[in-house]
């Protein structure tokens, strides 16, 4: 059913007892066209694209816990096109248009937020940086624009621009912005399972059965379940699963984590990051302030991380925005980051024919959905790689052509 | 954080230290005559354990010595610690 503020009104009249299911609890069949593993965003709205634009249908997602449970639920839901590199630039721009018109297109409120996303530099070296940068976004086509240390305290009047080290300057993109994940993930859900996507979970790819080179069925603990094609998207397990199909991958999965406030009224509105000062903030939609720091410095699966990060994280924080000194810190939590060793994604075809990947997103997947989602579904109709991510192939690894992305990545790791 | 069991300091705090990443990576044995495949191997891809790890530790703000830990990756337990001169069962 569309949600509109028809339905709306309609629904109050009993009570909001009546509301649909937002997506179908299917039963998984025997055999499916596709079979995505991992129920998160990329695999979601791999799924969404594929039924709606590429007229593939028999579509089923296994995700072993909950939908959206991954780091697609635990990011700090920021959007931005403010990379280095043209091929980054165009498939993140790609991205962040999608986002632009993502609440429509899903008939459920993202929440999209372009607030803007300010990167401020701490000595004359970091702002020669941040002009070349700037303007390598701007080469790319894309809207960035350099900021004098009074435009910033303009914009934030609450920062403290004489932090060690003292503020020069910074730059922003206008139209990055933040989005609730939540809603990213239940969006593409509910209108992948409306156009015919099977979604299954608490659904735990176990195994993998493979003959003549190619995945024939995956063994699940509801079944073993097969399939034409096959694609991964388990940010977090990357090599575990392509272990099961007999793959290593340029994978080391790294923590990172994110903490949030109590929630206050509304106070901050843009979102920034200091790339020395090691913090990214921004204020969620609900009032908490959202907070992300560094990794952590070694491999883990365990999706919390540790305190000395808190303690650097909040150092950090309290340096550029000594308001936030009074507020109570209410939740922590990590995710999994799968990284390449240039910091950018790992998406396509693999050395199996039917099997797809899509990995290496390491801190930065949220923005990419979208992108992610629609690249991807072409990549599999056509067996052939997307214009946008033929700079992505794991085959860059033996040919050397990396992406190196590691400072707009924006995470210290 | 982490209490890692320096071999030459003994316990100390986790931020005294850098992590080197997965040990036991070998280098191809003829360089020139290894291929764009044996390269990548040796360059970036991993195992990338979930479970018990060997790896390689940097005790940076003590002895600067480098030596190998097993080390859970999900549960973080240190099950052992081991000098670089010492033999070992899987290298």
């Amino acid at each position: 059913m569309r949600y509109s503020g028809f339905s709306l009104l309609i629904n109050a009249l009993s009570r909001h007892r009546d509301w649909p299911r937002a997506w179908r609890d299917a039963e998984p069949s025997k055999h499916y066209d596709v079979v995505i593993v991992g129920g998160g965003g990329q695999g979601l709205a791999t799924a969404y694209y594929l039924a709606k634009y590429q007229g593939v249908k028999n579509v089923a997602v296994l995700e072993k816990g909950w939908l959206g449970g991954g780091n697609t639920g635990r990011n700090t839901q920021v959007s931005r096109s403010n990379y280095f590199f043209p091929e980054s630039g165009r498939f993140y721009e790609h991205s962040l248009k999608l986002f632009e018109g993502l609440s429509r297109e899903l008939n459920f409120n993202v929440m999209f937020s372009q607030r803007g996303i300010l990167a401020v530099c701490h000595s004359r070296h970091e702002m020669e940086i941040c002009r070349r940068w700037a303007n390598a976004i701007g080469m790319n086509g894309i809207d960035s624009r350099m900021l004098s240390r009074e435009d910033i305290k303009k914009r934030i009047p609450e920062i403290n621009l004489d932090c060690r080290f003292p503020i020069w300057g910074g730059f922003v993109q206008e139209r990055g912005g933040i989005s609730r994940h939540d809603a990213v993930a239940w969006g593409y859900a509910r209108r992948a399972s409306e156009a015919g996507v099977d979604i299954i979970q608490r659904c735990e790819v176990t195994g993998m059965e493979t003959s003549d080179s190619r995945i024939k069925a995956v063994d699940t603990t509801r079944g073993s379940i097969s399939a034409d094609k096959f694609a991964l998207c388990v940010a977090g397990h990357s090599s575990q699963l392509a272990a099961m199909a007999g793959l290593r991958l340029p994978i080391v999965s790294i923590p990172l984590q994110a903490m949030v406030t109590e929630p206050v009224r509304p106070i901050f509105h843009t979102v920034l990051m200091s790339a020395l000062i090691h913090v990214y903030v921004s204020q969620s939609d609900r009032g908490e302030i959202v907070v992300g720091g560094g990794a952590d410095a070694y491999p883990s699966y365990a999706q919390r991380g540790s305190l000395d990060i808190h303690r650097d994280t909040f150092s950090a924080l309290l340096e550029l925005l000594p308001i936030f000194s009074r507020l109570r810190m209410m939740r922590q939590w990590a995710g999994v980051c799968d990284m390449a060793p240039d910091v950018s994604p790992i998406v396509g075809k693999t050395p199996i024919e039917n099997l797809y990947i899509s990995t290496g997103w390491g801190t930065g997947g949220y923005k990419a959905i979208p992108a992610g989602g629609d690249t991807l579904a072409w990549t599999i109709a056509h067996d052939e790689p997307h214009e946008l991510l033929r700079p992505f192939g794991l085959e860059r690894f033996e040919s050397g052509r990396l992406v190196d992305e590691g400072a707009a990545a924006g995470v210290a790791h | 954080m982490l209490r890692i069991p320096c071999p030459y300091c003994g316990l100390r705090d986790q931020d005294e230290f850098r992590c080197g990443g997965e040990a036991s990576i070998v280098r191809p044995a003829q360089p020139d005559q290894a291929g764009d495949a044996a390269w990548a191997d040796y360059l970036f891809y991993r195992d990338n354990v979930k479970g018990p790890h060997l790896e390689r530790w940097l005790h940076a703000y003590g002895c600067r010595q480098w030596f190998l830990l097993r080390r859970d990756t999900l549960s973080h337990e240190i099950t052992e610690v081991r000098r670089l001169t010492e033999a070992s069962g899987d290298g």
